[in-house]
């Protein structure tokens, strides 16, 4: 029987923020709390996972993703194999379902699975038996990016509820921002989207957030400014005219920071383009940005996710 | 081949706007006579139809087969059998085939080879342009003697303003039917479900609902300056129902259809990402589902066509976005459509005109009507028998409905197509 008062992480995957409750992503968020301690020791290995197979399996081109995922699993003592499948099945006729039986029968314990279709890592996940962490899928979920962008939060300010966080830039092909506006909002922190109206679908609004395509009136009084990487092929005039009209409406800068709290964090989930999207002094402002944490935290983060995924094949309860 | 007396019906004819109890008797593939008391032949077989609905073979104006082409999908001789189980007894076929029946000689070819499976009659669309390229006009008058019954892109928009006023003005020396997929290209490429909502949760790309109703207002001031005959395909938005409707009001000569799957669901049935629910134009929203049902209602959309286009597994089991577009559903075209009639939105009798009658007068087919002399191509069916459709019982090749595990009411009993029974129901 199950009882209402286990605070366990009853999912068999992680495919994304959406269909977490507030206490599950605090759970992620504390046993992630012990592996940064962990992780700053010069002792980091753990045999939890000894034994354990994962595989990274990545349809799109990742540096630092992978190497989190890697050195996570390594660190628990799980053998990590990684998969780069960049168009090579694909073009010889293999389809995403064929990878995930080719795979499955090769009795791996985790896949974590970044591919370039919204959906895809949701699709792969029903057709093998292993637990599916999703790396990023589309357009559309980055669960361990928001759980990672949380952790990172709440160690700063010692909390998430209450606080004004502003998302800017290029909202409409994010997946880090919808995993992260639906992990803020669970949470109790309000959300402010800021962008170009083309990259801001007026669709977010019925979540709950509120828009803005200014820049200084959205960030006003708001304590965490997260950046968003604006790819190359958006910024040739099919959504912004050019590179410099948006650093001009969109970077940031001191002096649009100027119009957040005076303590707001700055973040970016990286790879960031300086001078796009964010000026290249802020980036490096040790006291105000929190980007190199956030790279720290996301080592334990999927950490914490690795061990919660696979202790009932472990024979722990979860 | 001897009479055949169906008996005890509720005989269905819309032409006639009979609704009443009766027989039929057909004899030499002909209705004979119908109604209350009938002098029948000694020698005439008996169908007992105990009570139920006798109405004209459904007319299905666009369907996909597969031939040529595509015959691991959907073959003409598959596509038949499922469409003689939906109560189906004439088809029009979409020219989009491979190759593209834009030429007299492959208009031949299908009607030839659907002739020879002497069953439900299959009537070829002609391409409106050459390959389909939307640049250069298609021989129609040519395809038009060959038995093209219209002309279409099929699931192209014919986008070029120059080349659809001279279609439209070229069709009107023969008045020819010129059927348009109403979808602005450019607004709607790449996009894989409806916008709004539940695309930007999802993460998939939108095609917006004003990309419908952009094509049919261009398009129709084309139809207004050339007088052409014109006919809105699938139309799935609240916008195009209107712009249609103020057209009619206007007096032109546009027609619209639509499809049971805009009639039945909206785009919540992309969640999970179903690519089963990944149709072209896309389910719509709750607001437009309704307003699609109210033109259908008030008259402003004349037809329900199955939009029947098959897919394998291997073109429906991927990545939302890759994969293809379509659901098959010629034969459960009527027990989804029979739904309009539980809930009150229509008579039985309006059903089956927008199922039969309309459509035939459309593409000019001796269908659709109960009359003495006229075909007897007919289905018998009873409007309340529930069922569940499921991919195995299903006719057709290609499996890939988007009513899988669904309930519905209304079950075909039998099909007839020039006096021969070609589909009946075994429970």
């Amino acid at each position: 029987m199950e009882s209402s008062f286990d605070l366990s992480f009853r999912h068999h995957h992680l495919l994304g923020i959406e269909g977490l409750q507030p206490y599950e992503i605090g759970h992620v968020l504390d046993l992630a709390d012990s592996y940064v301690e962990l992780n700053r020791q010069p002792s980091k290995k753990r045999d939890l996972l000894g034994g354990l197979t994962q595989i990274n399996l990545f349809f799109e081109v990742s540096t630092r993703t992978l190497t989190s995922f890697e050195l996570a699993g390594k660190r628990l003592g799980a053998d990590v194999v990684n998969m780069a499948v960049q168009g090579s099945s694909i073009k010889k006729g293999e389809t995403l379902i064929d990878t995930a039986m080719t795979l499955n029968a090769m009795q791996p314990d985790v896949l974590v699975v970044r591919h370039q279709d919204s959906g895809a890592v949701q699709l792969l996940a029903r057709h093998v038996r292993c637990a599916v962490i999703n790396a990023g899928d589309g357009s559309h979920e980055h669960p361990t990016q928001a759980l990672l962008d949380a952790l990172t939060i709440r160690r700063r300010k010692g909390r998430l509820e209450g606080l004004i966080v502003a998302i800017c830039g290029d909202l409409r092909h994010s997946r880090v921002a919808r995993s992260n506006i639906l992990l803020l909002l669970a949470m109790g922190a309000s959300v402010r989207l800021i962008g170009p109206p083309t990259l801001l679908p007026r669709a977010f609004e019925s979540y709950g957030c509120q828009l803005f395509t200014d820049m200084a009136r959205g960030l006003r009084g708001c304590d965490i400014v997260m950046m968003l990487r604006l790819q190359n092929e958006r910024m040739q005039g099919s959504f912004v005219p050019s590179v410099r009209e948006y650093f001009h409406l969109y970077g940031l800068t001191h002096d649009k920071l100027r119009h957040a709290a005076p303590d707001a964090l700055i973040m970016h989930p990286g790879p960031m383009n300086r001078g796009v999207e964010i000026d290249g002094v802020i980036a490096d402002d040790i006291d105000r940005s929190a980007i190199l944490d956030q790279v720290e935290m996301g080592v334990a983060v999927r950490m914490a996710c690795l061990d919660l995924l696979t202790r009932s094949m472990r024979g722990e309860v979860g | 081949m001897r009479p055949l007396l169906i008996q005890n019906v509720r005989l269905l004819d819309p032409a006639a706007e009979r609704d009443e109890p009766g027989h039929l008797l057909v004899e030499d593939g002909r209705i004979a006579a119908m109604g209350d008391l009938l002098e029948v032949p000694e020698d005439a077989d008996l169908i007992d139809g105990e009570g139920a609905c006798l109405a004209p073979g459904l007319v299905d104006m666009r369907v996909q087969f597969g031939e040529p082409g595509s015959e691991h999908k959907e073959r003409l001789a598959s596509g038949i059998r499922a469409a003689a189980a939906g109560g189906v007894t004439s088809v029009a076929v979409l020219p989009n085939t491979q190759p593209v029946i834009d030429d007299p000689a492959m208009l031949e070819f299908v009607a030839r080879r659907a002739r020879q499976l002497k069953s439900v009659k299959v009537y070829p669309y002609a391409a409106l342009t050459k390959r389909l390229e939307g640049r250069e006009l298609a021989e129609l008058a040519l395809l038009k003697e060959a038995g093209a019954v219209a002309f279409t892109d099929a699931d192209r928009a014919l986008a070029d303003a120059r080349v659809m006023l001279r279609a439209l003005a070229y069709a009107t020396a023969q008045d020819l039917l010129v059927v348009q997929h109403p979808e602005e290209p450019r607004l709607a490429e790449g996009g894989v479900m409806n916008d709004g909502a539940i695309a930007t949760r999802l993460g998939l790309k939108g095609i917006p609902a004003m990309a419908e109703v952009m094509m049919i207002e261009r398009d129709l001031r084309l139809v207004e300056a050339t007088g052409a005959r014109y006919h809105v395909a699938h139309i799935s938005t609240a916008a195009a129902v209107d712009a249609v409707r103020r057209a009619k009001a206007k007096g032109l000569r546009v027609t619209a259809e639509t499809t049971p799957h805009h009639l039945a669901l909206n785009e919540l049935e992309v969640e999970g990402y179903r690519t089963f629910a990944k149709v072209s134009p896309p389910l719509r929203s709750e607001a437009d589902r309704a307003a699609v049902v109210e033109g259908l209602v008030d008259g402003t959309i004349d037809v329900i066509a199955s939009d029947h286009c098959p897919q394998d597994q291997d073109s429906k089991r991927l990545p939302f976005a890759q994969a293809e577009f379509g659901v098959v559903g010629v034969e459960t075209m009527l027990p989804v459509a029979l739904r309009l009639v539980h809930e009150g939105h229509l008579s039985l009798l309006e059903l089956i005109r927008k199922l039969s009658l309309a459509p035939a007068r459309l593409l000019g087919l001796e269908a659709g009507r109960l009359q003495e002399g006229a075909p007897a191509d007919l289905v018998l069916f009873d409007p309340e028998r529930p069922w569940k459709i499921t991919e195995a019982g299903l006719t057709s090749l290609a499996k890939n409905t988007a009513f899988e595990g669904r309930l519905v009411q209304g079950r075909v009993l039998l099909t007839m197509v020039d006096g021969r029974i070609v589909h009946r129901f075994r429970s």
